[in-house]
């Protein structure tokens, strides 16, 4: 398997030229007040210094640790070289015989000469603690560690059959492997009918499709057989994780007596529910997830038909009112979100009932093209559509991604064909639906924060 | 007779590219590699360092076993390749063996030019192409009181200010009427002569040595003028060619070096050739050009060995670009494109003799950059280069982008292929 690596990304609309970044680099690497020494570079375009800068006129020169890398291929001395450990093209200050065929090969101006020391010199990340992130006070630089997460559940065993029978560019795969990967070996999972077992979780001819032991109960009493199961398995003195991956028919319509009542009797259970708004596996029909607008093949588009005609439930919020041990929104555009709450899940759940909701793009039911579900699953939450957070009794329920400048809702609903039919004034009450949602869900932050 | 699915002659740059490249596309088919030198891969851009001290001959090496070990390579050192016979799919090897081949690659490189001067074959002379060549002339430097450097391109030039730092008396000999022709015009040309006057060189640019005789300390070089000049070492390092005698009888069509097209194919079916010893298309003038530099190099050995393990992903060569850097006495000097101004074209020129900064720009006539010179004045060379290759038009930012070459770059960069 090959390595994942961490980064430093940019977002030029965040920037506004402070150069902080630029201070901090020279001041650890050189122990320089002189930017023109730091290896991150703030470029301003138009090169014109009369008007005060705005975000989004500015580019970087940096380094960008090249998978082939070209200043490595033309380096005559073997001074550079990819680290397959940290992904950092090293240099190796004893080899290098300063010729500076490095800047002929790098077309990213991240390697240059530097003047005061009469050698080339280039961004080392500063060992994974790069400090030019933290130097930055609008949030453009980040670094990104989700490669960790990769490089970590790669050695980790996976729990799910090889080939998994998922429609074309569904996330549930995904989500399904990378959740129980994590969860691990000592799990009995509950998969009540839905697109998981339709997947192939319950098995083929008369194997399962985990390596753990996998049931499928009713729709209707899914977290109650679970509750079951981890009763008898504490009474006997074993350890074991009780897992659940639900759809949200199962959890939000007809099995959400049996999850009402075991979150309300505190059971130790991880209920995970996959939230594609609707009962995709059967045939698009609508849930109460499903949005207000959304075509499904009940609520269909016609004469008289424009859509679901009332607005979803908001499931993860109910949960919230059972005072679980804990309660989080997810997305797979999120990955690194995503683990942080699977462990935080994962250990409530020995404590209590841990609730994770994962909103899941449905390529087949939602109409957009198999190659977009990472990009539908971010704009839903860059539109605010969706809202990622999580809640613990102790601390209250806090944002964990929280958008500065949403985009407006309609961008996330044309990217796909479920809300192509939608009239002027039914974008506008989604728009303020998600408005009232985001007070409603903000009232409770603030409560939180007032404690 | 063993066989092999990739037969690549030549262990230098051109042709650690192609084995990347062959393996990124083609995990399993056997890959052999046949090369004359007897050490494991090096450089002979690194050699004047070794020649200098700065660096040593065990650290110059480019892979180790454990490259060939995990990418699957049969590496074959002081082997060389004697006669090709390409509608057979056979390589023959100078030990009298014979290898059969799916696909070759020849990247057998250059070869140092002897000009034919009465009397160099009674001489004792260096060269600079090899490692064993470099240990060599370090070790004969120390003793040198009298060098005569001939030839005054960059090897040449790196080799004397070696000599110079280590104390012995050094001339340059130069056929034509500046130092570096081809690679920096006039002025920079200029300044790099001043640099070595200032350390004591003698320079002898516009002479040809007509004779040479042996001495009893070396040797003593005749020039045209009728000027005699001793000397206790002598450099030969008037250019390099390739050597293609193992292609005699093969039907593979040479000019100065092996004719190749834009996805380094020669005219023989299922024959690649990349690096210095290939004669690909010039960038400027279109038709095939020698550009015997180390990025060209494994750019070309890239593009072939894409080519022979048939990567979908290949985009074919966009032409030969000159590129070059020159550190002279603590100075930088970069050389980008083409020095030529093309018609209807202009060179743009600065120069401020007292922080001994030069700056030489040439546009086409459509603004478009073609060349950049400096000499201590810093620019990204790769960015430069892409501008050249994707002919961007400079027009509205041509002043600030001569005032402010690095900046100017850089936001272009920025804008254009970030």
């Amino acid at each position: 398997m090959g390595q994942a690596y961490s980064t430093i990304a940019f977002d030029p609309a965040k920037c506004d030229g402070c150069g902080k970044c630029m201070t901090a680099c020279a001041s650890v690497k050189f122990d320089s007040t002189d930017t023109t020494r730091s290896l991150i570079q703030i470029v301003r375009s138009g090169g014109a210094r009369i008007e005060p800068p705005r975000p989004g006129e500015f580019e970087l020169a940096l380094c960008r640790q090249c998978a082939d890398p070209k200043c490595v291929t033309v380096c005559p001395a073997g001074a550079l070289g990819k680290n397959g450990t940290t992904g950092v093209i090293d240099w190796d200050a004893s080899k290098c015989v300063d010729c500076l065929l490095c800047t002929i090969g790098c077309t990213y101006a991240g390697i240059a000469l530097d003047e005061h020391s009469g050698r080339v010199s280039k961004c080392d990340t500063c060992e994974g603690k790069p400090a030019c992130v933290p130097a930055c006070p609008t949030g453009a630089l980040r670094h990104i560690t989700t490669a960790r997460i990769y490089n970590e559940v790669g050695s980790w065993e996976d729990l799910f059959a090889p080939g998994l029978a998922g429609c074309q560019g569904c996330n549930t795969e995904l989500l399904m492997r990378h959740a129980l990967r994590r969860v691990g070996p000592d799990t009995v999972l509950a998969t009540p009918p839905g697109c998981v077992p339709g997947m192939g979780s319950v098995g083929f001819n008369g194997t399962t499709g985990t390596k753990v032991p996998v049931f499928h109960p009713l729709l209707t009493n899914t977290a109650s057989m679970l509750a079951g199961v981890k009763r008898q398995y504490e009474r006997v003195g074993r350890k074991v994780t009780a897992m659940a991956i639900a759809g949200d028919g199962g959890a939000s319509d007809v099995g959400f007596q049996s999850l009402s009542g075991a979150a309300e009797r505190g059971e130790r259970i991880l209920f995970m529910v996959v939230d594609n708004e609707g009962y995709m596996n059967t045939g698009m029909q609508r849930s109460s997830c499903t949005p207000y607008g959304a075509w499904t093949s009940t609520t269909p588009i016609g004469a008289h038909g424009r859509g679901k005609t009332q607005d979803a439930k908001n499931l993860p919020m109910i949960m919230v009112n059972h005072r679980c041990e804990y309660v989080a929104t997810a997305s797979t555009a999120y990955m690194e979100d995503l683990y942080e709450k699977l462990d935080k899940a994962l250990a409530a759940s020995e404590r209590g009932f841990a609730y994770l909701h994962v909103y899941s793009p449905c390529t087949t039911g939602w109409r957009f093209q198999s190659a977009l579900n990472i990009e539908v699953a971010r704009k839903a939450v860059e539109s605010n559509f969706v809202t990622l957070w999580e809640y613990t009794p102790e601390a209250g329920l806090h944002f964990t991604r929280p958008v500065d400048k949403p985009l407006p809702v309609a961008d996330y609903l044309k990217a796909m064909g479920r809300f192509r039919h939608l009239s002027p004034e039914q974008v506008e009450h989604i728009q303020n639906k998600v408005a009232e949602n985001l007070r409603f869900v903000r009232k409770i932050a603030e409560q939180a924060d007032e404690q | 007779m063993h066989t092999t699915d990739y037969l690549i002659a030549g262990s230098s740059h051109a042709a650690l590219e192609a084995i990347n490249a062959i393996r990124m596309h083609d995990g399993d088919g056997s890959i052999t590699v046949v090369t004359r030198d007897p050490h494991r891969p090096y450089s002979p851009t690194v050699l004047p360092y070794v020649v200098s001290g700065r660096s040593t001959p065990e650290r110059v090496f480019l892979r180790d076993d454990d490259f060939f070990t995990a990418n699957k390579v049969d590496y074959r050192s002081g082997c060389a390749l004697a006669g090709l016979d390409p509608a057979a799919h056979q390589a023959r090897l100078a030990d009298g063996s014979t290898i059969g081949y799916r696909k070759l690659l020849l990247a057998t490189g250059a070869s140092p030019i002897v000009p034919p001067i009465p009397g160099i074959e009674r001489v004792d002379y260096h060269v600079l192409r090899t490692l064993d060549d470099a240990t060599r002339l370090r070790a004969a430097m120390a003793a040198s009181k009298n060098a005569v450097v001939l030839g005054a391109g960059l090897v040449g030039m790196h080799a004397a200010e070696n000599l110079v730092k280590a104390g012995a008396s050094v001339t340059i000999v130069e056929m034509s009427k500046q130092l570096t022709s081809g690679y920096f015009d006039e002025v920079a040309a200029g300044m790099i002569e001043q640099a070595f006057l200032g350390n004591g060189a003698k320079i002898r640019t516009g002479h040809r040595v007509v004779g040479l005789e042996p001495s009893a300390d070396g040797a003593t070089l005749k020039l045209d003028n009728g000027d005699t000049i001793p000397t206790d070492l002598l450099l030969v390092a008037v250019g390099v060619r390739p050597e293609l005698g193992y292609l005699d009888g093969s039907g593979i069509a040479t000019e100065r070096g092996i004719l190749v097209d834009d996805t380094m194919r020669t005219s023989a079916e299922d024959v690649w050739s990349a690096g210095d010893c290939a004669q690909a298309r010039g960038f400027f003038t279109g038709t095939p050009v020698m550009n015997a530099i180390l990025p060209d190099a494994t750019l070309q050995g890239r593009i072939a060995g894409m080519a022979m393990a048939e990567d979908p992903g290949l985009k074919p060569y966009a032409g030969g670009l000159p590129l070059n850097t020159y550190h002279f006495f603590g100075r930088h000097a970069i050389s980008v494109g083409s020095a030529a101004v093309p018609e209807g074209g202009r060179a743009q020129v600065r120069f401020d003799a007292a922080s001994g900064r030069y700056l030489r720009a040439v546009f086409d006539r459509d603004e478009r950059l073609t060349g950049i010179f400096g000499v201590n004045e810093f620019f990204d060379a790769g960015v430069m280069a892409q501008l050249i290759l994707r002919r961007t038009d400079l027009g509205p930012l041509r002043e600030r982008f001569f005032a402010q070459p690095l900046a100017t770059g850089r936001e272009l960069m920025s804008q254009l292929w970030r």
